[in-house]
Protein backbone atom coordinates (compact mmCIF):
# COMPACT_ATOMS: atom_id res chain seq x y z
CA UNK A 1 0.00 0.00 0.00
CA UNK A 2 2.77 2.41 0.95
CA UNK A 3 6.17 2.22 -0.65
CA UNK A 4 8.95 4.62 0.30
CA UNK A 5 12.17 4.43 -1.73
CA UNK A 6 15.48 6.10 -0.85
CA UNK A 7 13.81 8.95 0.98
CA UNK A 8 15.97 11.89 1.92
CA UNK A 9 14.81 14.84 4.02
CA UNK A 10 16.88 17.91 4.72
CA UNK A 11 16.58 20.85 7.08
CA UNK A 12 18.88 23.24 5.29
CA UNK A 13 22.30 21.62 5.27
CA UNK A 14 21.34 18.95 7.79
CA UNK A 15 20.19 15.61 6.45
CA UNK A 16 17.67 14.33 8.99
CA UNK A 17 16.75 11.38 6.79
CA UNK A 18 19.59 10.08 4.61
CA UNK A 19 18.24 6.95 2.99
CA UNK A 20 15.00 5.35 4.08
CA UNK A 21 13.16 2.67 2.13
CA UNK A 22 10.18 0.94 3.64
CA UNK A 23 7.01 -0.85 2.65
CA UNK A 24 3.70 -1.11 4.44
CA UNK A 25 1.17 -3.64 3.19
CA UNK A 26 -2.60 -3.27 3.46
CA UNK A 27 -3.92 -4.05 6.93
CA UNK A 28 -0.49 -4.19 8.53
CA UNK A 29 0.70 -2.46 11.67
CA UNK A 30 4.30 -1.51 11.07
CA UNK A 31 6.49 0.05 13.75
CA UNK A 32 9.26 2.50 12.97
CA UNK A 33 11.71 2.50 15.87
CA UNK A 34 14.86 4.35 16.69
CA UNK A 35 16.55 6.72 19.09
CA UNK A 36 15.90 10.43 19.37
CA UNK A 37 16.98 12.23 16.23
CA UNK A 38 17.13 9.08 14.12
CA UNK A 39 14.77 10.64 11.58
CA UNK A 40 11.53 8.86 12.49
CA UNK A 41 9.31 11.92 12.73
CA UNK A 42 10.86 13.50 9.64
CA UNK A 43 10.11 10.33 7.68
CA UNK A 44 6.50 10.42 8.84
CA UNK A 45 6.10 14.14 8.10
CA UNK A 46 7.47 13.60 4.60
CA UNK A 47 4.95 10.81 3.99
CA UNK A 48 2.18 13.12 5.27
CA UNK A 49 3.31 15.84 2.86
CA UNK A 50 4.26 18.30 5.60
CA UNK A 51 7.95 18.13 4.66
CA UNK A 52 9.21 18.13 1.09
CA UNK A 53 11.65 15.26 0.49
CA UNK A 54 15.02 16.28 -0.94
CA UNK A 55 15.19 12.99 -2.83
CA UNK A 56 13.42 9.66 -3.10
CA UNK A 57 9.90 8.57 -3.97
CA UNK A 58 6.75 7.87 -2.02
CA UNK A 59 4.06 5.69 -3.60
CA UNK A 60 0.59 5.08 -2.26
CA UNK A 61 -1.24 2.14 -3.83
CA UNK A 62 1.13 2.25 -6.77
CA UNK A 63 0.61 5.94 -7.43
CA UNK A 64 3.44 8.40 -6.97
CA UNK A 65 2.55 10.95 -4.28
CA UNK A 66 6.01 12.38 -3.55
CA UNK A 67 5.94 16.04 -2.46
CA UNK A 68 2.17 16.48 -2.68
CA UNK A 69 0.71 19.02 -0.25
CA UNK A 70 -0.59 17.77 3.12
CA UNK A 71 -4.18 18.47 2.09
CA UNK A 72 -3.81 16.35 -1.06
CA UNK A 73 -2.35 13.52 1.01
CA UNK A 74 -5.43 13.54 3.24
CA UNK A 75 -7.64 13.30 0.16
CA UNK A 76 -5.67 10.25 -0.93
CA UNK A 77 -6.25 8.54 2.39
CA UNK A 78 -3.29 9.38 4.62
CA UNK A 79 -4.00 10.75 8.10
CA UNK A 80 -1.27 11.99 10.39
CA UNK A 81 -1.16 12.19 14.17
CA UNK A 82 1.91 14.32 14.93
CA UNK A 83 3.92 13.82 18.11
CA UNK A 84 3.22 17.40 19.14
CA UNK A 85 -0.34 16.24 19.87
CA UNK A 86 -1.78 19.18 17.99
CA UNK A 87 -5.33 19.62 19.20
CA UNK A 88 -6.78 23.02 18.39
CA UNK A 89 -6.97 24.18 22.01
CA UNK A 90 -9.64 26.85 21.57
CA UNK A 91 -11.94 24.63 19.54
CA UNK A 92 -14.28 22.23 21.27
CA UNK A 93 -13.85 18.48 21.02
CA UNK A 94 -16.80 18.42 18.59
CA UNK A 95 -15.22 21.09 16.39
CA UNK A 96 -11.88 19.30 16.39
CA UNK A 97 -13.61 16.12 15.23
CA UNK A 98 -15.61 18.05 12.65
CA UNK A 99 -12.39 19.35 11.10
CA UNK A 100 -11.04 15.81 11.03
CA UNK A 101 -13.85 15.03 8.60
CA UNK A 102 -13.14 18.15 6.52
CA UNK A 103 -12.39 16.24 3.31
CA UNK A 104 -15.70 14.40 3.42
CA UNK A 105 -17.84 17.06 5.08
CA UNK A 106 -20.60 16.59 2.49
CA UNK A 107 -21.65 13.09 3.66
CA UNK A 108 -23.06 14.27 6.95
CA UNK A 109 -24.90 11.06 7.80
CA UNK A 110 -21.79 8.94 7.40
CA UNK A 111 -19.64 11.40 9.30
CA UNK A 112 -22.11 11.30 12.19
CA UNK A 113 -22.15 7.51 12.12
CA UNK A 114 -18.35 7.40 12.20
CA UNK A 115 -18.29 9.85 15.06
CA UNK A 116 -20.65 7.60 17.03
CA UNK A 117 -18.46 4.58 16.27
CA UNK A 118 -15.39 6.44 17.49
CA UNK A 119 -17.20 7.42 20.68
CA UNK A 120 -17.61 3.69 21.41
CA UNK A 121 -13.83 3.39 21.21
CA UNK A 122 -13.07 6.70 22.94
CA UNK A 123 -16.00 7.17 25.36
CA UNK A 124 -14.28 10.03 27.20
CA UNK A 125 -14.56 12.21 24.08
CA UNK A 126 -18.33 11.88 24.10
CA UNK A 127 -18.34 13.13 27.69
CA UNK A 128 -16.11 16.08 26.85
CA UNK A 129 -17.80 16.92 23.56
CA UNK A 130 -18.47 20.62 24.20
CA UNK A 131 -15.29 21.34 26.14
CA UNK A 132 -12.43 23.29 24.54
CA UNK A 133 -9.78 20.73 23.60
CA UNK A 134 -7.13 22.71 25.50
CA UNK A 135 -8.81 21.77 28.79
CA UNK A 136 -8.41 18.02 28.23
CA UNK A 137 -5.67 16.00 29.93
CA UNK A 138 -2.71 14.76 27.91
CA UNK A 139 -4.15 11.28 27.51
CA UNK A 140 -7.52 12.67 26.46
CA UNK A 141 -5.87 14.97 23.94
CA UNK A 142 -4.01 12.00 22.51
CA UNK A 143 -7.30 10.15 22.10
CA UNK A 144 -8.78 13.22 20.47
CA UNK A 145 -6.03 13.60 17.86
CA UNK A 146 -6.24 9.90 17.00
CA UNK A 147 -10.04 10.04 16.73
CA UNK A 148 -9.78 13.26 14.71
CA UNK A 149 -7.39 11.61 12.26
CA UNK A 150 -9.78 8.65 11.94
CA UNK A 151 -12.64 10.99 11.03
CA UNK A 152 -11.17 11.35 7.52
CA UNK A 153 -11.58 7.55 7.11
CA UNK A 154 -7.93 7.09 6.23
CA UNK A 155 -6.51 4.05 4.48
CA UNK A 156 -3.20 4.68 6.21
CA UNK A 157 -2.84 6.15 9.68
CA UNK A 158 0.53 7.64 10.65
CA UNK A 159 1.00 7.71 14.43
CA UNK A 160 3.94 9.64 15.80
CA UNK A 161 4.91 8.76 19.38
CA UNK A 162 1.42 8.31 20.82
CA UNK A 163 2.94 7.42 24.21
CA UNK A 164 5.08 10.55 24.53
CA UNK A 165 4.77 12.22 27.92
CA UNK A 166 1.89 10.08 29.15
CA UNK A 167 1.63 8.13 32.41
CA UNK A 168 2.31 4.36 32.00
CA UNK A 169 -1.29 3.40 32.73
CA UNK A 170 -2.52 5.81 30.06
CA UNK A 171 0.08 4.52 27.60
CA UNK A 172 -1.31 1.00 27.99
CA UNK A 173 -4.78 2.34 27.30
CA UNK A 174 -3.63 4.16 24.16
CA UNK A 175 -1.91 1.01 22.89
CA UNK A 176 -5.12 -0.99 23.51
CA UNK A 177 -6.95 1.56 21.42
CA UNK A 178 -4.42 1.30 18.61
CA UNK A 179 -4.98 -2.46 18.55
CA UNK A 180 -8.74 -1.91 18.39
CA UNK A 181 -8.36 0.64 15.62
CA UNK A 182 -6.26 -1.76 13.66
CA UNK A 183 -9.02 -4.34 13.98
CA UNK A 184 -11.31 -1.93 12.10
CA UNK A 185 -9.09 -2.48 9.06
CA UNK A 186 -6.97 0.65 8.93
CA UNK A 187 -3.31 0.24 8.04
CA UNK A 188 -1.00 1.82 10.61
CA UNK A 189 2.57 3.07 10.53
CA UNK A 190 3.60 3.67 14.13
CA UNK A 191 6.63 5.64 15.25
CA UNK A 192 7.63 4.85 18.83
CA UNK A 193 10.50 5.23 21.22
CA UNK A 194 8.92 2.70 23.52
CA UNK A 195 10.20 -0.21 21.41
CA UNK A 196 9.04 -3.01 23.70
CA UNK A 197 5.41 -1.89 23.67
CA UNK A 198 5.41 -1.12 19.96
CA UNK A 199 6.86 -4.52 19.03
CA UNK A 200 4.21 -6.30 21.08
CA UNK A 201 1.41 -4.96 18.87
CA UNK A 202 3.25 -4.60 15.52
CA UNK A 203 3.48 -7.14 12.69
CA UNK A 204 6.75 -5.86 11.34
CA UNK A 205 9.26 -3.22 12.31
CA UNK A 206 12.01 -1.06 10.90
CA UNK A 207 14.79 0.35 13.05
CA UNK A 208 16.15 3.72 12.07
CA UNK A 209 19.57 4.93 13.03
CA UNK A 210 21.12 8.22 11.98
CA UNK A 211 18.64 8.73 9.17
CA UNK A 212 18.91 5.28 7.59
CA UNK A 213 17.29 1.87 8.06
CA UNK A 214 19.55 -0.17 10.35
CA UNK A 215 17.37 -3.26 10.70
CA UNK A 216 14.06 -4.62 9.52
CA UNK A 217 12.03 -7.75 10.10
CA UNK A 218 8.98 -9.18 11.80
CA UNK A 219 8.26 -7.80 15.24
CA UNK A 220 9.52 -11.02 16.84
CA UNK A 221 12.77 -10.98 14.89
CA UNK A 222 13.45 -7.39 15.81
CA UNK A 223 12.51 -7.96 19.44
CA UNK A 224 14.96 -10.85 19.76
CA UNK A 225 17.77 -9.20 17.81
CA UNK A 226 20.64 -8.80 20.20
CA UNK A 227 22.12 -5.73 18.50
CA UNK A 228 18.93 -3.68 18.94
CA UNK A 229 20.23 -2.06 22.09
CA UNK A 230 23.43 -1.15 20.32
CA UNK A 231 21.53 0.52 17.52
CA UNK A 232 19.44 2.43 20.01
CA UNK A 233 22.54 3.67 21.71
CA UNK A 234 23.80 4.86 18.36
CA UNK A 235 26.75 2.51 18.24
CA UNK B 1 -25.44 63.64 31.64
CA UNK B 2 -25.99 65.07 28.22
CA UNK B 3 -22.26 65.43 27.74
CA UNK B 4 -21.76 61.83 28.81
CA UNK B 5 -24.29 60.53 26.30
CA UNK B 6 -22.74 62.68 23.62
CA UNK B 7 -19.27 61.32 24.30
CA UNK B 8 -20.52 57.76 24.58
CA UNK B 9 -22.17 57.87 21.19
CA UNK B 10 -19.23 59.61 19.51
CA UNK B 11 -16.60 57.31 20.89
CA UNK B 12 -18.68 54.18 20.37
CA UNK B 13 -19.28 55.01 16.73
CA UNK B 14 -15.64 55.77 15.97
CA UNK B 15 -14.48 52.93 18.20
CA UNK B 16 -16.69 50.39 16.50
CA UNK B 17 -15.13 51.34 13.17
CA UNK B 18 -11.68 50.78 14.67
CA UNK B 19 -12.85 47.41 15.93
CA UNK B 20 -13.97 46.39 12.45
CA UNK B 21 -10.70 47.63 10.96
CA UNK B 22 -8.67 45.74 13.53
CA UNK B 23 -10.68 42.60 12.87
CA UNK B 24 -10.07 42.88 9.12
CA UNK B 25 -6.37 43.26 9.68
CA UNK B 26 -6.07 40.55 12.27
CA UNK B 27 -7.95 37.86 10.37
CA UNK B 28 -5.11 37.77 7.85
CA UNK B 29 -2.41 38.29 10.47
CA UNK B 30 -3.81 35.52 12.67
CA UNK B 31 -3.49 32.95 9.91
CA UNK B 32 -0.32 34.01 8.09
CA UNK B 33 1.47 35.72 11.00
CA UNK B 34 2.20 38.40 8.40
CA UNK B 35 0.80 41.91 8.36
CA UNK B 36 -0.94 42.94 5.17
CA UNK B 37 0.50 46.42 4.72
CA UNK B 38 -1.86 47.03 1.83
CA UNK B 39 -4.83 46.88 4.20
CA UNK B 40 -5.35 50.64 4.41
CA UNK B 41 -5.63 50.68 0.63
CA UNK B 42 -8.65 48.39 0.80
CA UNK B 43 -10.45 51.17 2.65
CA UNK B 44 -9.20 53.63 0.05
CA UNK B 45 -10.37 51.47 -2.86
CA UNK B 46 -13.90 51.32 -1.48
CA UNK B 47 -13.86 55.09 -0.93
CA UNK B 48 -12.70 55.91 -4.44
CA UNK B 49 -15.12 53.41 -5.95
CA UNK B 50 -17.89 55.33 -4.25
CA UNK B 51 -16.43 58.58 -5.64
CA UNK B 52 -16.23 57.18 -9.17
CA UNK B 53 -19.85 56.07 -8.96
CA UNK B 54 -20.90 59.60 -8.02
CA UNK B 55 -23.59 60.82 -10.40
CA UNK B 56 -24.53 57.31 -11.54
CA UNK B 57 -28.26 56.56 -11.47
CA UNK B 58 -27.78 53.73 -8.97
CA UNK B 59 -29.37 54.03 -5.53
CA UNK B 60 -26.83 54.65 -2.75
CA UNK B 61 -27.11 51.15 -1.33
CA UNK B 62 -26.18 49.66 -4.71
CA UNK B 63 -23.20 52.01 -4.98
CA UNK B 64 -22.15 51.01 -1.48
CA UNK B 65 -22.45 47.33 -2.38
CA UNK B 66 -20.24 47.85 -5.45
CA UNK B 67 -17.70 49.73 -3.31
CA UNK B 68 -17.56 46.93 -0.74
CA UNK B 69 -17.31 44.35 -3.51
CA UNK B 70 -14.33 46.22 -4.96
CA UNK B 71 -12.64 46.14 -1.56
CA UNK B 72 -13.27 42.38 -1.35
CA UNK B 73 -11.84 41.84 -4.84
CA UNK B 74 -8.83 44.02 -4.05
CA UNK B 75 -8.32 42.00 -0.87
CA UNK B 76 -8.32 38.77 -2.88
CA UNK B 77 -6.01 40.42 -5.43
CA UNK B 78 -3.58 41.26 -2.61
CA UNK B 79 -3.34 37.56 -1.87
CA UNK B 80 -2.79 36.58 -5.51
CA UNK B 81 -0.38 39.42 -6.36
CA UNK B 82 1.56 40.08 -3.18
CA UNK B 83 1.33 36.99 -0.99
CA UNK B 84 0.80 33.77 -2.89
CA UNK B 85 3.78 33.95 -5.28
CA UNK B 86 6.28 34.43 -2.46
CA UNK B 87 4.46 33.08 0.59
CA UNK B 88 6.43 29.87 0.92
CA UNK B 89 9.76 31.47 0.07
CA UNK B 90 10.46 34.09 2.69
CA UNK B 91 8.78 36.33 5.21
CA UNK B 92 10.87 39.31 4.13
CA UNK B 93 9.75 38.87 0.55
CA UNK B 94 6.08 38.97 1.57
CA UNK B 95 6.73 42.06 3.65
CA UNK B 96 8.23 43.84 0.66
CA UNK B 97 5.62 42.70 -1.89
CA UNK B 98 2.90 43.76 0.53
CA UNK B 99 4.46 47.24 0.82
CA UNK B 100 4.88 47.36 -2.94
CA UNK B 101 1.24 46.51 -3.58
CA UNK B 102 0.23 49.20 -1.10
CA UNK B 103 2.43 51.81 -2.83
CA UNK B 104 1.13 50.73 -6.21
CA UNK B 105 -2.51 51.21 -5.19
CA UNK B 106 -1.84 54.52 -3.46
CA UNK B 107 0.02 55.98 -6.40
CA UNK B 108 -2.52 54.69 -8.87
CA UNK B 109 -5.14 56.60 -6.90
CA UNK B 110 -2.98 59.75 -6.79
CA UNK B 111 -2.23 59.54 -10.48
CA UNK B 112 -5.57 58.55 -11.94
CA UNK B 113 -7.96 60.17 -9.49
CA UNK B 114 -6.56 63.04 -7.48
CA UNK B 115 -4.31 63.87 -4.57
CA UNK B 116 -7.04 66.14 -3.20
CA UNK B 117 -10.01 65.15 -1.08
CA UNK B 118 -13.06 64.23 -3.13
CA UNK B 119 -16.75 64.24 -2.42
CA UNK B 120 -18.55 60.95 -2.32
CA UNK B 121 -22.29 60.37 -2.59
CA UNK B 122 -23.95 60.18 0.81
CA UNK B 123 -27.49 58.95 1.49
CA UNK B 124 -29.97 61.41 3.03
CA UNK B 125 -30.25 59.33 6.15
CA UNK B 126 -26.60 60.18 7.02
CA UNK B 127 -27.37 63.87 7.32
CA UNK B 128 -30.35 63.48 9.63
CA UNK B 129 -30.13 63.86 13.40
CA UNK B 130 -31.91 62.22 16.29
CA UNK B 131 -32.62 63.21 19.88
CA UNK B 132 -31.37 60.76 22.46
CA UNK B 133 -31.53 61.54 26.17
CA UNK B 134 -31.57 65.29 25.57
CA UNK B 135 -28.72 65.39 23.05
CA UNK B 136 -28.89 65.84 19.32
CA UNK B 137 -26.66 63.43 17.52
CA UNK B 138 -26.22 62.61 13.83
CA UNK B 139 -28.15 59.51 12.89
CA UNK B 140 -25.08 58.19 11.04
CA UNK B 141 -23.31 57.73 14.39
CA UNK B 142 -26.09 55.47 15.59
CA UNK B 143 -26.10 53.67 12.25
CA UNK B 144 -22.36 53.10 12.50
CA UNK B 145 -22.74 51.47 15.90
CA UNK B 146 -25.66 49.30 14.75
CA UNK B 147 -23.91 48.17 11.57
CA UNK B 148 -20.69 47.41 13.46
CA UNK B 149 -22.58 45.36 16.04
CA UNK B 150 -24.40 43.44 13.30
CA UNK B 151 -21.15 42.75 11.47
CA UNK B 152 -19.39 41.62 14.63
CA UNK B 153 -22.30 39.34 15.45
CA UNK B 154 -22.30 37.99 11.90
CA UNK B 155 -18.56 37.45 12.09
CA UNK B 156 -18.92 35.56 15.36
CA UNK B 157 -21.65 33.33 13.89
CA UNK B 158 -19.56 32.56 10.81
CA UNK B 159 -16.52 31.75 12.96
CA UNK B 160 -18.47 29.53 15.35
CA UNK B 161 -21.10 27.84 13.25
CA UNK B 162 -19.71 27.30 9.77
CA UNK B 163 -17.11 24.77 8.68
CA UNK B 164 -15.14 27.56 7.02
CA UNK B 165 -15.16 29.57 10.27
CA UNK B 166 -14.03 26.60 12.33
CA UNK B 167 -11.31 25.88 9.78
CA UNK B 168 -10.20 29.54 9.92
CA UNK B 169 -9.94 29.41 13.69
CA UNK B 170 -8.04 26.13 13.53
CA UNK B 171 -5.68 27.54 10.91
CA UNK B 172 -5.12 30.61 13.07
CA UNK B 173 -3.87 28.45 15.90
CA UNK B 174 -2.05 25.65 14.01
CA UNK B 175 -1.88 26.14 10.27
CA UNK B 176 0.16 23.06 9.36
CA UNK B 177 -1.99 20.80 11.51
CA UNK B 178 -5.12 22.16 9.83
CA UNK B 179 -3.56 21.35 6.46
CA UNK B 180 -2.75 17.84 7.66
CA UNK B 181 -6.50 17.38 8.22
CA UNK B 182 -7.18 18.31 4.62
CA UNK B 183 -8.05 21.99 5.06
CA UNK B 184 -6.69 23.60 1.85
CA UNK B 185 -4.25 26.40 2.64
CA UNK B 186 -5.20 28.51 -0.36
CA UNK B 187 -8.92 28.40 0.37
CA UNK B 188 -8.34 29.51 3.96
CA UNK B 189 -6.00 32.34 3.04
CA UNK B 190 -8.14 33.64 0.20
CA UNK B 191 -11.21 33.55 2.46
CA UNK B 192 -9.32 35.50 5.10
CA UNK B 193 -8.37 38.16 2.54
CA UNK B 194 -11.97 38.31 1.27
CA UNK B 195 -13.38 38.78 4.79
CA UNK B 196 -10.68 41.36 5.43
CA UNK B 197 -11.77 43.24 2.29
CA UNK B 198 -15.41 43.03 3.29
CA UNK B 199 -14.73 44.59 6.69
CA UNK B 200 -12.49 47.28 5.18
CA UNK B 201 -15.15 48.10 2.59
CA UNK B 202 -17.89 48.53 5.17
CA UNK B 203 -15.57 50.60 7.39
CA UNK B 204 -14.87 52.82 4.41
CA UNK B 205 -18.57 53.61 3.91
CA UNK B 206 -18.84 54.96 7.44
CA UNK B 207 -15.34 56.32 7.89
CA UNK B 208 -16.02 58.69 4.99
CA UNK B 209 -18.59 60.35 7.16
CA UNK B 210 -16.10 61.54 9.74
CA UNK B 211 -14.48 64.74 8.63
CA UNK B 212 -10.72 64.48 8.42
CA UNK B 213 -10.81 60.97 9.76
CA UNK B 214 -10.20 59.47 6.34
CA UNK B 215 -6.55 59.09 6.94
CA UNK B 216 -4.30 56.10 6.97
CA UNK B 217 -2.40 57.14 10.04
CA UNK B 218 -5.00 55.46 12.15
CA UNK B 219 -4.58 52.25 10.27
CA UNK B 220 -0.88 52.47 10.95
CA UNK B 221 -1.73 52.91 14.63
CA UNK B 222 -3.68 49.68 14.56
CA UNK B 223 -0.78 48.04 12.75
CA UNK B 224 1.59 48.95 15.57
CA UNK B 225 -0.90 47.58 18.00
CA UNK B 226 -1.20 44.15 16.40
CA UNK B 227 -4.12 42.80 18.37
CA UNK B 228 -3.31 39.27 17.33
CA UNK B 229 -5.46 37.56 19.88
CA UNK B 230 -8.61 39.12 18.57
CA UNK B 231 -9.49 36.40 16.11
CA UNK B 232 -9.83 33.90 18.92
CA UNK B 233 -10.74 36.55 21.42
CA UNK B 234 -13.87 38.43 22.37
CA UNK B 235 -15.29 38.63 18.86
CA UNK B 236 -15.76 34.89 18.64
CA UNK B 237 -16.63 34.46 22.28
CA UNK B 238 -13.73 32.04 22.71
CA UNK B 239 -11.20 31.75 25.45
CA UNK B 240 -7.89 33.24 24.48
Amino acid sequence: MLEVRNLQVRYGAIRAVRDVSLTVRRGELVALLGANGAGKSSTLLAIAGALKPAAGTIRLEGEEVTALSPEQMVKRGIAMVPETRDVFPDLTVAENLQLGAFVRRRDRAEVDADRQALFDLFPILAERIDQPAGTLSGGEQQQLVIARAMMSRPKLLLLDEPSLGLAPAIVDKIFDMIVKLRATGVTILLVEQNAGKALRIADRAYVLSLGAIAAEGTADEIASASDLKAIYLGA
Amino acid sequence: MAAFIQFAIDTLSLGSLYALMALGLVIVYGILRLVNFAYGELIMVAGYTLFLLNGSPLPWLAMAAVAVLMAVLTGIATDYVAFRPVREKSVTAVLITSFAFSTLLQNAALLFISPRARLVPVPDIFSQSVHIGGVVTPLRNILTIVVALLLLAGFAVVMKRTVLGIALRAAASKFTMARMLGVPANLIITSAFAISGLLAGVVSLFLLQFRDAFTFSLVILILLWRPEGLIRGPATGQRT
